[in-house]
């Protein structure tokens, strides 16, 4: 594969760029791209590499926000375990969303979703005396060891790590023999399950990973901000995160990274030119891809790619037709 | 019919209503051990509902499904497969971007619980490579392991079709007309390849054409309107006047394509 050969080097520029990052953007910018980066990554695994709609995924992020936040305060554990504590609450919760949930599918599925997350929203809206109710869940200390993360700049590269380990798990379980019985599923489920594979369970490990990752996503930006937010569990953050990796383009991995800094950088440059219409124009955003470019913006680029390496190399694959043995035609 | 050995695959009055209309209405089949046994109807008679039904792609609004004597009724699709029942499907079921040799091994690492392991890499299926192989070597599809279903002409589609679900190793093999849209040559090789590669396997095929039945199975068993009609061999059947009325008499406007197909 063109990507796998060429797969060193944008590792290398990816790399670079993650470093430089707070250099050339406000660095809690920079923080909330690292987030929605893998937050966007983790909902590809299903979108793109699943078959999976999700359209509640702000339960996982949100939830693992509000435990990390809690761990934080009442605890004072260091922030990395605070965040891995949120990980694994999100993954709990993903155990029953995502058992009832992949009885649906299509569309079915995204409403399933979506309500567990508004039923989420909702408990965490009732419960004030723990969550803070509409005002959030105030005072998340940046904890580790007594060293001073109050600069935003510092912050970064302390969580950098965090998001990077997680994008490199999406990268494993994608490239795994899990990762390979998902692309067939997204495929042909039916198949899959022809061939002995419990098609559910699978998904519902899909989830709960997917889940896993969203949450460490989630955790972070609630350490790097200070806060968990009822905006946290909306369902606008569930489509927010839908938009950049459709933007991006779904099943690349890179693509949803992409898309997530598209769009926070975007949102930052209305946010500062003081236009309050954001949703107006990302949803203008995923409704211009959707039209014109369903791939998203990698997907279109490899697509581009892959059709003039086909057209330059008229027969890609020479050991397709050997000549004992000639082409079955169909009859149709 | 002696009562010793139980039958490889054996249903009791399985029905299966959709919305009130019912496909499949009372079927008792019987497959013995190591038979060719096909279905064979006309259009809507109930054969794919059948089918559906016994690999669990459905579950029977009533009646039993059995396995070598083992109750499988309502069990899902892919506890039928492990169960020794493996299907075929008709074209467009592989995978477009794994190569023929990756399709073999996904299916014979279902087994093992492989399919699990997130936190290895992909090359662990490698492990099957060898036997991927050699099951590509017995439906001839030796030298192509590396192309990609999607460019393999049709035939060969079918023929790596045939190496998934023997990957399964099943104890009967169900096979989804394994010769439609072929043309005259294909169906022959196909009919051959069926033969070789069962080695004394029970199969259960949906078959439309007529010759592929004659050279094939041990016994036909022809349904109507979800009905079971008649069942015997085939000589016995297709003279059989409700046979010749019901799927022959009235295929005076579609007979000629049954048998084209």
């Amino acid at each position: 594969m063109l990507s796998r050969r060429l797969g060193p080097l944008w590792l290398g520029l990816g790399l670079l760029a993650a470093l430089a990052l707070p250099w050339l953007v406000y660095p809690p910018v920079a923080l909330d791209i690292a987030c929605w980066a893998l937050f966007a990554v983790a909902l590809d695994l299903l979108l793109g590499f699943t078959g999976l709609l999700s359209f509640g995924h702000a339960a996982f992020w949100g939830s693992s926000a509000y435990a990390t936040g809690l761990v934080a305060i009442h605890t004072g554990l260091p922030f990395p375990l605070a965040v891995l504590a949120g990980a694994v609450v999100a993954m709990a919760l993903a155990v029953p969303i995502g058992w009832l949930s992949v009885r649906r599918t299509g569309i079915y599925f995204a409403m399933v979703t979506l309500a567990f997350a508004q039923t989420i929203y909702f408990v965490v809206n009732q419960w004030g005396s723990v969550t803070g109710g509409e005002n959030g869940l105030q005072g998340v200390p940046r904890e580790l060891g007594g060293v001073d993360l109050s600069d935003p700049f510092v912050f970064y590269y302390w969580a950098l790590p965090i998001v990077l380990l997680g994008i490199a798990a999406a990268w494993r379980i994608v490239r795994s023999p899990f990762g390979r019985v998902l692309v067939a599923i997204r495929d042909n489920p039916a198949r899959v399950r022809a061939l002995g594979y419990p098609v559910e369970r699978y998904e519902v490990l899909a989830i709960v990973l997917s889940a896993g990752l969203a949450g460490l996503a989630g955790g972070l930006f609630a350490v790097g901000h200070g806060f968990a937010s009822l905006q946290e569990v909306y369902w606008t953050t569930s489509g927010k995160v839908v938009i950049m990796t459709v933007l991006g383009g779904i099943g690349t991995l890179w693509g949803p990274i992409l898309g997530a800094i598209l769009l926070v950088l975007l949102e930052d440059q209305l946010a500062t030119a003081g236009f309050d219409g954001i949703n107006l124009v990302t949803g203008l955003v995923f409704v211009l891809v959707v039209l014109l470019f369903r791939r998203g913006i990698l997907g279109t680029v490899r697509h581009l790619l892959l059709r003039r390496r086909d057209r330059r190399v008229p027969d890609p694959e020479p050991g397709v037709e050997p000549a004992s043995a000639p082409a079955v035609e169909p009859a149709r | 019919m002696s009562p010793s050995p139980p039958a490889a695959l054996q249903t009791f009055g399985l029905c299966k209503d959709f919305r009130g209309f019912r496909a499949v209405d009372g079927v008792d089949l019987t497959v013995a051990e190591g038979s060719v046994h096909a279905l064979v109807g006309p259009n809507g008679a109930g054969k794919t509902t059948l089918f559906n039904l016994l690999t669990g792609f459905l579950r029977p609004t009533a009646g039993r499904i059995e396995v070598a004597g083992s109750d499988i009724t309502g069990l899902p699709p892919d506890r039928v497969a492990r169960r020794g029942v493996a299907r075929s499907f008709q074209i467009t079921s592989l995978f477009d971007q794994l190569s023929a040799r990756e399709h073999v091994e996904l299916a014979l690492a279902s087994g093992g619980g492989l399919g699990w392991r997130f936190w290895r890499s992909d090359r662990l299926l490698g492990r099957h490579r060898a036997g991927a192989l050699d099951l590509l070597d017995r439906v001839g599809l030796a030298g192509v392991e590396a192309a990609l279903a999607g460019t393999l002409p049709y035939g060969r589609k079918r023929a790596l079709e045939l190496a998934i679900a023997l990957a399964l190793d099943p104890r009967v093999l169900l096979l989804d007309e394994p010769t439609a849209g072929m043309g005259a040559e294909d169906v022959e090789r196909t009919v051959e390849l069926v033969r070789q590669v069962r080695g004394g396997r029970t199969v259960v095929l949906v078959e439309h054409n007529m010759s592929v039945v004659a050279d094939l199975a041990d016994r036909v068993t022809v349904l109507q309107a979800g009905t079971v009609l008649v069942e015997g061999p085939y000589a016995e059947v297709r003279q059989d006047p409700r046979v010749v009325e019901a799927y022959l008499g009235s295929a005076t406007t579609g007979g000629a394509t049954d048998a084209a197909r």
